[in-house]
C-alpha cells in the first residue's frame, strides 16, 4: 500500500527485547557468517536448487517514547536469524529460520527448495534472473559519526523531556516525543559469489504538539520538522550551516530539536487563530519538508515495475506509468522543469545502502527526464522486461525472516538548474499558498487522484506571506500536477524528506525511503477546505 | 509446536514466575503457526510457512519496570529472562500512571479456536487458491489473491495470581480480479475463524463479476449522493471510529468524543438511532478473546446504542483519576443492522452509487473524524432501483459519524474485513443519504 496509517512500522516492532548494553556487543564475527552461509549454499545447490542465496541479520531497534513529564516507554529489541531464497525448477523458494546452528541452515535451505519445486508445479514461466558478478568479499557501513546505540538512554530521555517542557512552557496543552533507532547488521552471500556484510544505521527523532480551545471542542497540532535519515546521533547536533530560515526554520542535515520544539509551540498558539482557508484555484509553493510525501505517492510508487506488471493488484494497486508509455518515449508526465532520479546512494538517505539484498551494487538512473518517463524500479527477475542487462538493485526485505522483493529507492527531484531563491519564488505568486511539512495523504490504486494535507499552510497574497491559514487540503491528478510545475528553487535549497514505515507486500513489510527536492512551485491546484462540524 | 495446551503453559508460566524477586512480577506466553499464499497474474508468486513462541517477562520494583522477551525456553534461559527484566526495571524511569497488577479474575472460555482451521496444511491452501485461479481463467481475467491462516494462542499470569489462556484460530483471504484491457476491476475479501465457512470458488466469481461489471465505466459529476456501502467499505470506513472510543482522549479535548467547554460525549445522541454499536466474545459469527493483554475481562458492550454514546473505554489509570469502573477498548466490534439483503436496498434506491470497496482511507481532521479515501473495484449507477451501469472511481472526503446522521437504511450484518488491517468486523450494508464525493479518478 503505502506509509502505514499507525506510526511504528511492523519491522520496528519485531525482535526480543534486550539490554542497551547488548546492542553494542558485536555479532557475529564475518568469516563465521560466511562459512554458515556456503553450508547454506551448498544445501541448497545439492537439493537442485540452480540459483542460492543467504541473508544472516541481526538487526536492532531503539525506541524511547515519552508524553509530557512521563516516559512512556524504552525498549531495546534484537532479532537474527537466517533467510535462504532459491530457484529450482524455475521457481522461487524462500525459508528462514531463527535457529542458525550448521544443522537448522541445512534444514532451511532444503525447507526453501521444496518450497520451490511445489510452487514449480504450477509456474506459468520460469524465473529469468539477470546476471550478477560476484562481488567476493566486500563490506559497506553508513557513514555515521556517532552511533546511537552508543549514547545513553539517560541522554535521550533528558533531552526529550526538556523538548516536553519547552512545549508546555510555551502553552501547550499535549506533547508526544520520541527517538527511534535502528541498525541492521546483514551479511549477504549467493551463488554468484558475493560475500557481503554491511552495517546500516537509521535514526528518527520527532515530537507533535497539541494545542486545545476548550471552549470551542478544537485542538490543532504541529509534528516537528525532523525527517528519519539514514545516519547516526549527529543528527541532533545542532549546526547553524544546516538551518534553513524563512518563515519558519527549517533543517538539511542536522536537526535542533529544541529550537523547532520553541517554533511548533508558536506555530500551534497561531493555528487555533488561524482563518479557514478559502476553497479554490491556488498556486502552491511545496517546502521540501512537504513536497517529499507527495513524490513518495505520485512518482515513486507508480514507476514500481512490480505495481506496473501486476503484482501488487491485489493490495498496493497497480500503475498508471503502464509499459506502453514508456514504450513510446515521448509519455509527458511532467513539465520539461521536471528531472527525477533513483538512487541508493545519497549520504545521509534513508535508502542507501552498499548493495541490496540480493547482491547487486547500488547506483543512480533517471526516472524522468526534462518531464518524460524514461525508466522504473527493477530488480534481477525483472530487469529483461525493460530490456536491461542488469538489475537497479532496488532489492529489500524487512528482516532476515521475510522474502527480499522490489522496494522503491530513494527518489528525488532534481533542484532547478539556474539559482533561484524561495523569496524569489514567492515574489511572483498572486494567489498562492505555501505549505511546510507532511500532514494527510491519500491517492488512489492507480496513482492518478490524490489529496495532501500539510503541517503549514501560509497564504500567498501579491508576492508577500499574508498570515497563516487552516483547514487546507489540495487534490490534484498525478499527470496534470507536475506539468503545472513551473519553478523549482536551486540546490542551495535541497533537502531530504523521508519515512521508515513505506508498506508494501503480502504478508506487509515496511521499507525506510528518503525524497529529496528543493522548493517547487505548482501552478493552479485545487485547493478544499477540510473543516467540518459533527 | 509454538500451539501450547492450557496446562503447558500454565506450568511454564509458573517455572517463570518462580523465579521472581520484584514487587510484581507478570509473564505471558505467544505462540503463532500459520502459512500464507500469493498470488497474482493467476500464478503463484510468493508462499511462506511460520512458527514462533515467545515469552515475556515484566518485572516491577516500586512505580519502576523493565520487560524482556525470549524465544528459548530451558530453565537457565527462563531465569535469565526473569534477572534481566528486573535489571531493567531498577535502571528504568518511575512511571507516575503505573497502576499495581490486577488480582486473580474468573474468564469464561472463548468460541475463538476450530480444530479445523488449526489443521490447515500448505496443500490445503494451494488447493482453495487452485479453484479461484481456475475461476479467474475461465472468465478470462487476471487473479491476484493472498490467503493466510493463523492458528494462535496466548497465555498470561501474574504474581497477584491471575491466569488467562486462549486459543484462536483465523483465515483471510481476498481476491482481485482484472480484466485484460485494464478497464474493469473486482474484489472480494473474507475472514473466519472456521476454514469450513471460506469459499474460495464464489468469492472469486463475485470479484470477478464485478470485474466484469465495471468495465468501461461513465464519468459522473462529484457531488453529495447516496450511497449503498458494502459491508467491505463500511468496515474500513468506520474502523478508525471504533480506535477512537477512548475517553482519555476525549477527556483531554482531543477526539471526536471531546466534548465543547471539557469531557466527553457520554449520554449524547451522536448518531442516527439505527446506529448500535457493540462488543461481545461470544457472538458466533465473530468470537473473541474473553480477556485482554492487560489481564482485564471482555465482556458484552455496547458503545453506541440507538445513536447514543453509552460506553467509552477506561484505561485502569484513567478510570481512577475519574473515578469510574475499568473499561476495557472493544474486542471485536458488532454494528447491528436489518435483514433486508444488499440486492433489496439497491431495489428501493431510486437514485444512488453502489459503492463495492473502498480505499486509501487517511485521517484529514481527528476532531471530526474527517476522512479522505477513494472508491475502488466496483462503482456503480443506481437509478430507479436497478444497477444502470458503472461510473468512474471518485475520492470521497466524509466523516463516519456525519455519515452515520445520515442513515436511510441498514441491511443484514455480514462478516468482513478491514482491507488495511485484515481485522474482522460484522457490519450490516448501509444506505446513506449526502456522502460527499469531491473528485473523480481515472484509475481501475
Amino acid at each position: 500500500m503505502s506509509l502505514g496509517a499507525i506510526m511504528l512500522p511492523g519491522s520496528l516492532l519485531a525482535g526480543n527485547i534486550i539490554d542497551p548494553a547488548q546492542a553494542l556487543v558485536d555479532g557475529m564475527d564475518v568469516a563465521v557468517k560466511k562459512q554458515l552461509a556456503d553450508i547454506a549454499l551448498a544445501a541448497a545447490r545439492a537439493k537442485g536448487a540452480t540459483y542460492a542465496d543467504v541473508r544472516i541479520g541481526r538487526y536492532l531497534n531503539q525506541f524511547i517514547i515519552t508524553r509530557e513529564k512521563r516516559v512512556q516507554g524504552i525498549s531495546n529489541t534484537e532479532s537474527f536469524g537466517i533467510g535462504v531464497r532459491v530457484i529450482a525448477n524455475g521457481s522461487w523458494g524462500f525459508a528462514a529460520s531463527n535457529r542458525v546452528t550448521k544443522e537448522d541452515i541445512v534444514k532451511t535451505a532444503e525447507r526453501a527448495v521444496a518450497v520451490a519445486k511445489a510452487n514449480a508445479k504450477i509456474m506459468t514461466e520460469p524465473v529469468q534472473l539477470a546476471p550478477q558478478k560476484g562481488y567476493g568479499d566486500v563490506n559497506w557501513k553508513t557513514p555515521i559519526e556517532q552511533n546511537a546505540f552508543a549514547i545513553p538512554v539517560k541522554d535521550k530521555v533528558d533531552l526529550l523531556l526538556q523538548v516536553n517542557n519547552t512545549a508546555l512552557q510555551g502553552g501547550a496543552n499535549f506533547v508526544n516525543s520520541a527517538i527511534l533507532a535502528v541498525n541492521e547488521q546483514k551479511f549477504f552471500a549467493s551463488t554468484d559469489g558475493s560475500y557481503i556484510d554491511q552495517d546500516i544505521h537509521r535514526l528518527y527523532p520527532f515530537f507533535t504538539v497539541t494545542k486545545i480551545d476548550k471552549a470551542s471542542g478544537k485542538f490543532e497540532t504541529r509534528r516537528s520538522l525532523s525527517s528519519p535519515v539514514g545516519m547516526g546521533y549527529e543528527y541532533l547536533t545542532p549546526s547553524a550551516d544546516s538551518k534553513v530560515a524563512g518563515v519558519v526554520t527549517r533543517y538539511k542535515n542536522r536537526y535542533d530539536i529544541l529550537e523547532d520544539i520553541k517554533h511548533a509551540t508558536d506555530n500551534v498558539n497561531q493555528k487555533i487563530k488561524a482563518k479557514s482557508v478559502e476553497p479554490g484555484k491556488y498556486d502552491l509553493v511545496l517546502d521540501p519538508s512537504h513536497l517529499w510525501l507527495t513524490i513518495h505517492e505520485s512518482v515513486a510508487h507508480p514507476t514500481e515495475l512490480d505495481r506496473v506488471l501486476g503484482y501488487e493488484a491485489n493490495y498496493a494497486g497497480t500503475s498508471f506509468l503502464t509499459l506502453d508509455k514508456w514504450k513510446s518515449k515521448n509519455f509527458q508526465f511532467g513539465s520539461k522543469l521536471v528531472n527525477i532520479v533513483a538512487d541508493k546512494l545519497q549520504p545521509g538517505s534513508l535508502g542507501a545502502v552498499g548493495y541490496d539484498d540480493e547482491g547487486v551494487k547500488c547506483k543512480e538512473w533517471d526516472l524522468i527526464k526534462d518531464g518524460v518517463l524514461v525508466n522504473y524500479q527493477a530488480i534481477r527477475d525483472q530487469a529483461h522486461i525493460i530490456g536491461l542487462n542488469e538489475s537497479q538493485g532496488c532489492c529489500y526485505a524487512q528482516s532476515w525472516e521475510d522474502v527480499q522483493f522490489q522496494r522503491m529507492p530513494n527518489v528525488s527531484l532534481k533542484p532547478g538548474a539556474t539559482p533561484l531563491s524561495v523569496d524569489n519564488m514567492i515574489k511572483n505568486v498572486e494567489k498562492g499558498i505555501y505549505i511546510i511539512g507532511d500532514g494527510s495523504f491519500s491517492i488512489d490504486q492507480q496513482r492518478y487522484n490524490f489529496q495532501f494535507g500539510g503541517q503549514l499552510f501560509y497564504e500567498i497574497k501579491d508576492g508577500k506571506i499574508a498570515g497563516m491559514l487552516k483547514d487546507v487540503a489540495y487534490q490534484a491528478n498525478t499527470q496534470e500536477f507536475w506539468n503545472s510545475c513551473t519553478a523549482i528553487a536551486d540546490k542551495s535549497d535541497y533537502r531530504l524528506g523521508g519515512a521508515f514505515n513505506d508498506g508494501k507486500g503480502q504478508p506487509g513489510q515496511s521499507n525506510a525511503v528518503s525524497h529529496g527536492s528543493a522548493t517547487t512551485r505548482f501552478n493552479g491546484v485545487n485547493v478544499i477546505n477540510t473543516a467540518r462540524k459533527i | 509446536m509454538a500451539i501450547l495446551k492450557k496446562e503447558e503453559a500454565q506450568a511454564l508460566l509458573k517455572k517463570v514466575l518462580g523465579f521472581s524477586k520484584a514487587d510484581e512480577c507478570e509473564a505471558s506466553l505467544a505462540g503463532r503457526e500459520g502459512g500464507n499464499i500469493r498470488y497474482a497474474r493467476n500464478a503463484v508468486s510468493t508462499a511462506g510457512d511460520v512458527s514462533t513462541l515467545t515469552l515475556t517477562v515484566s518485572a516491577t520494583f516500586g512505580k519502576r519496570t523493565g520487560s524482556t522477551t525470549i524465544n528459548e525456553f530451558d530453565d537457565a534461559s527462563l531465569e535469565k529472562a526473569v534477572r534481566r527484566a528486573e535489571e531493567l526495571a531498577q535502571l528504568a524511569p518511575e512511571d507516575p500512571e503505573y497502576m499495581p497488577l490486577p488480582g486473580p479474575q474468573t474468564f469464561k472460555e472463548s468460541i475463538t479456536y476450530v480444530p479445523g482451521t488449526a489443521a490447515i496444511t500448505p496443500d490445503t491452501r494451494a488447493e482453495a487458491v487452485a479453484k479461484s485461479i481456475q475461476v479467474s481463467k475461465e472468465a478470462k481475467l487476471e487473479a491476484a489473491g493472498f490467503l493466510e491462516n493463523t492458528t494462535s494462542f496466548d497465555a498470561l499470569m501474574n504474581s497477584k495470581g491471575l491466569f488467562a489462556y486462549n486459543t484462536d484460530t483465523d483465515v483471510i483471504f481476498s481476491i482481485t480480479t482484472r480484466n485484460q484491457a485494464g478497464t474493469g476491476s473486482g474484489y472480494a475479501a473474507r475472514g473466519y475463524n472456521d476454514i469450513s465457512k471460506l469459499d474460495t470458488h464464489t468469492a472469486t466469481q463475485i470479484a470477478a463479476s464485478k470485474a466484469n461489471g465495471s468495465a468501461n465505466a461513465k464519468a459522473i459529476e462529484p457531488g453529495k449522493y447516496t450511497v449503498i456501502l458494502e459491508p467491505v467499505a463500511a468496515a474500513y470506513m468506520m474502523e478508525n471510529m471504533f480506535r477512537a472510543l477512548d475517553a482519555r482522549n476525549a477527556d483531554e479535548g482531543r477526539s471526536f468524543m471531546s466534548k465543547p467547554g471539557g469531557g466527553n460525549r457520554l449520554g449524547e445522541q451522536l448518531m442516527d438511532d439505527k446506529v448500535t454499536i457493540y462488543s461481545d466474545p461470544f457472538h458466533p459469527e465473530l468470537p473473541s478473546a474473553t480477556w485482554n493483554n492487560n489481564g482485564e475481562p471482555q465482556d458484552k458492550i455496547n458503545w453506541i446504542e440507538k445513536g447514543v454514546v453509552k460506553n467509552l473505554s477506561y484505561s485502569r489509570y484513567w478510570a481512577q483519576q475519574k473515578g469510574v469502573k475499568p473499561v476495557a477498548p472493544p474486542g471485536n466490534i458488532i454494528m447491528e443492522g436489518g435483514n433486508a439483503s444488499l440486492e433489496e436496498l439497491i431495489k428501493s434506491t431510486e437514485r444512488g452509487i453502489l459503492v463495492s470497496r473502498l480505499w486509501y482511507i487517511r485521517m484529514v481532521d481527528p476532531q471530526t473524524l474527517l476522512l479522505t479515501g477513494l472508491t475502488r473495484d466496483g462503482t456503480f449507477y443506481i437509478e430507479n432501483g436497478v444497477i444502470k451501469h458503472p461510473i468512474k472511481n471518485f475520492r470521497f472526503n466524509e466523516s463516519p459519524v456525519i455519515m452515520l446522521n445520515n442513515v436511510e437504511a441498514l441491511g443484514k450484518p455480514e462478516r468482513t474485513i478491514s482491507v488495511e488491517s485484515y481485522r474482522s468486523y460484522l457490519i450490516p450494508p448501509m444506505k446513506l443519504r449526502d456522502f460527499t464525493f469531491t473528485s473523480l479518478s481515472d484509475a481501475v
